[in-house]
C-alpha cells in the first residue's frame, strides 16, 4: 500500500473517476475542481455507455472500451451499495439507425472492420422490420440499424454524483473553487507544489491533470504534452413521456425520468457553448423523422457542450518522465470509460500498480510525429 | 367557474380553491403551481384534450376543459406503414 498523496486536477466525470479508483484502494487522495466557470462536459452529454463503432481508427481503444463497458456493472452496484446514489445503468443494447443503403454499408464495414482486429466486439445489422421489434416507433425513413449488445445508457449527472459520494466514503478531499495556474516539481524532495489563482497551494507526490479543456498550458509545467482541441454539441431535452423507448440509440434515448435527449451536433466554433436556431431545428427533424410520434412531444431545453478531443480524438494516458509522479488524463468518453478509469487507471496512477498493458498507444508521443495527419473519429 | 378575464388558467385554479394539478411522474404525488412563471413544470394540466400544458402561461377561454395531469404524458406510438411498401 502506498503512502504517496494523490492529487486530481479536475473533478469531472474522468478526474473523479481515477481519484476514486485510487482512493478505494486505500490512497490519500485530493481533488480540486475549478467549478462553475470550468466548461463541465461531464454534465452536458449524452450519456452514453458505447462500444460499438469506437476504435476503428486505433484497435488498442476499441479493447480499452470493450473493456471498459465490460466494467461498468460493477461500478454501477459498488457506487450504489456504497452510497445509495443509482447511476442509472442500463445495458441491454444500444442501436444506430442509418437513412440510406450506402450509409448502412459503412457502419457494417465499418462495425465488421473492428471486431475482427480486435475480436469479441460483436454486432448485428437489422433491417427495419426487426428494428421495430425493439423500437416499435421508428419511421419509415429508417432504412436498417446496428445493434451492439453491450451498448447502454446512464444518467451521467448521478454518476457525478455517485463518484463525488464514493470519493467522501472513502475519506477523499475535494476542494472546489480551486483554479490552479502553476504546477512545480521539486527534482530533490519529488514533490509537486500546486498553485491556484488566489494564492492557495497545496503539495503532493503524485499528481493527475484531468481538467479537459480546463488543462490549458499546466501539462507543460509537469512536462507534459497535452494539445487539445473542442468540438461543440447541442442537445435537446423533451418533457417527460411515458416510457416509449426500451433502447438507446445513439440519437435518441429516453431516460429514466421519461425526457428524451436527442443529439448531437458536431461544430466547430471555438470555446462557444450556445445554441443556435438552425441547429436546434436540424437536430429536431432529424429526431422526428427517426420517430414520428416525437413530432408531437415539446421540447423543454437545448444546450450546447464542449468536448474535449485530441487531434485524433482517441485518449491520452502517460505519465511525466522528467516529473516522476505526474500523469495526464484526457479523453472525450468520460462516461463510457468511467469504469476503466476508476478500476484500471486509478490504481496505476495512483502508484499501486505498472501502467495498463500496450498503453504507448494513448501517449501523446504520437501527436508529435511529423508524417503522421489525424483527424477526428467525430 | 367564472373567472376574471386575462388571468391564467393556474391562476383561476387556484382561486378556485383547486390545490392539486397533478400527480408526479416519479412518485405519483400530489402537486401544485410554484414559480408562475414557466420555468417549474408543476402546474401541468390536460387543456381541452391536450395533456401536460404549463397552465401559469395559457390565459383563461370560455368554455376550457380542464383536467389533472396525471403522471406524464403519453406518445401514441403506431406502426406507420406496416403492410405498405
Amino acid at each position: 500500500m502506498s503512502e504517496d498523496q494523490l492529487t486530481v486536477v479536475g473533478g469531472g466525470l474522468v478526474g473523479a473517476a481515477i481519484a476514486y479508483g485510487a482512493a478505494r484502494r486505500g490512497v490519500r487522495v485530493r481533488i480540486l475542481d475549478q467549478g462553475d466557470v470550468a466548461f463541465r462536459a461531464s454534465r452536458g452529454n449524452f450519456g452514453l455507455v458505447w462500444l460499438s463503432s469506437k476504435g476503428g481508427g486505433m484497435p488498442r481503444y476499441a479493447r480499452w472500451t470493450r473493456d471498459a463497458v465490460r466494467l461498468w456493472p460493477e461500478l454501477h452496484q459498488e457506487l450504489l451499495d456504497l452510497t445509495d446514489v443509482d447511476s442509472g445503468l442500463q445495458q441491454t443494447g444500444g442501436f444506430w439507425l442509418g437513412f440510406s443503403e450506402q450509409e448502412l454499408q459503412k457502419r457494417a464495414n465499418l462495425l465488421a472492420k473492428i471486431d475482427r482486429e480486435v475480436g469479441d466486439i460483436p454486432f448485428q445489422m437489422m433491417e427495419p422490420s426487426e428494428l421495430k421489434q425493439y423500437l416499435p416507433g421508428i419511421g419509415p425513413a429508417v432504412v436498417g440499424g446496428s445493434f451492439g449488445p453491450h451498448d447502454g445508457h446512464v444518467n451521467p449527472l448521478m454518476l457525478l454524483r455517485a463518484l463525488h459520494a464514493g470519493l467522501r466514503e472513502k475519506g477523499a478531499d475535494v476542494v472546489t473553487g480551486a483554479d490552479i495556474v502553476e504546477l512545480r516539481h521539486d527534482g530533490d524532495s519529488r514533490e509537486f507544489t500546486i498553485k491556484a489563482r488566489d494564492g492557495q497551494s497545496w503539495k503532493s507526490d503524485r499528481l493527475v491533470l484531468a481538467a479537459g479543456l480546463g488543462i490549458a498550458d499546466l501539462a507543460g509545467h509537469v512536462g507534459l504534452y497535452a494539445p487539445i482541441t473542442t468540438t461543440r454539441g447541442q442537445v435537446l431535452i423533451t418533457e417527460r413521456l411515458k416510457p416509449f423507448l426500451d433502447y438507446p440509440t445513439n440519437k435518441v434515448r429516453q431516460t429514466h425520468e421519461g425526457s428524451v435527449q436527442i443529439g448531437s451536433t458536431t461544430e466547430d466554433v471555438g470555446f462557444d457553448d450556445g445554441t443556435t436556431v438552425d441547429k436546434i431545428e436540424w437536430l429536431a427533424r432529424r429526431a422526428v423523422a427517426t420517430f414520428p410520434t416525437l413530432g408531437r412531444a415539446r421540447l423543454v431545453r437545448a444546450w450546447g457542450a464542449l468536448r474535449p478531443l485530441t487531434p485524433d480524438s482517441y485518449p491520452i494516458y502517460q505519465g511525466s518522465a522528467s516529473c516522476p509522479g505526474a500523469y495526464v488524463a484526457i479523453c472525450h468518453s468520460g462516461v463510457t470509460l468511467a469504469a476503466a478509469h476508476a478500476f484500471v487507471i486509478g490504481p496505476w496512477m495512483g502508484g499501486l500498480t505498472e501502467a495498463p498493458p500496450d498503453f504507448d498507444a494513448f501517449r501523446s508521443d504520437r501527436f508529435l510525429d511529423p508524417n503522421a495527419s489525424f483527424s477526428h473519429d467525430h | 367557474m367564472t373567472v376574471p378575464e386575462g388571468i391564467n388558467v393556474a391562476a383561476a385554479l387556484l382561486a378556485g380553491g383547486a390545490r392539486d394539478f397533478r400527480s408526479s411522474i416519479v412518485g405519483q404525488v400530489s402537486r401544485a403551481p410554484y414559480c408562475m412563471m414557466g420555468v417549474c413544470f408543476e402546474c401541468l394540466v390536460e387543456i381541452d384534450g391536450i395533456p401536460a400544458r404549463q397552465s401559469c402561461l395559457i390565459p383563461v377561454r370560455d368554455g376550457m376543459q380542464i383536467k389533472r395531469q396525471l403522471g406524464a404524458p403519453e406518445l401514441k406510438v403506431t406502426n406507420i406503414g406496416e403492410g405498405h411498401e
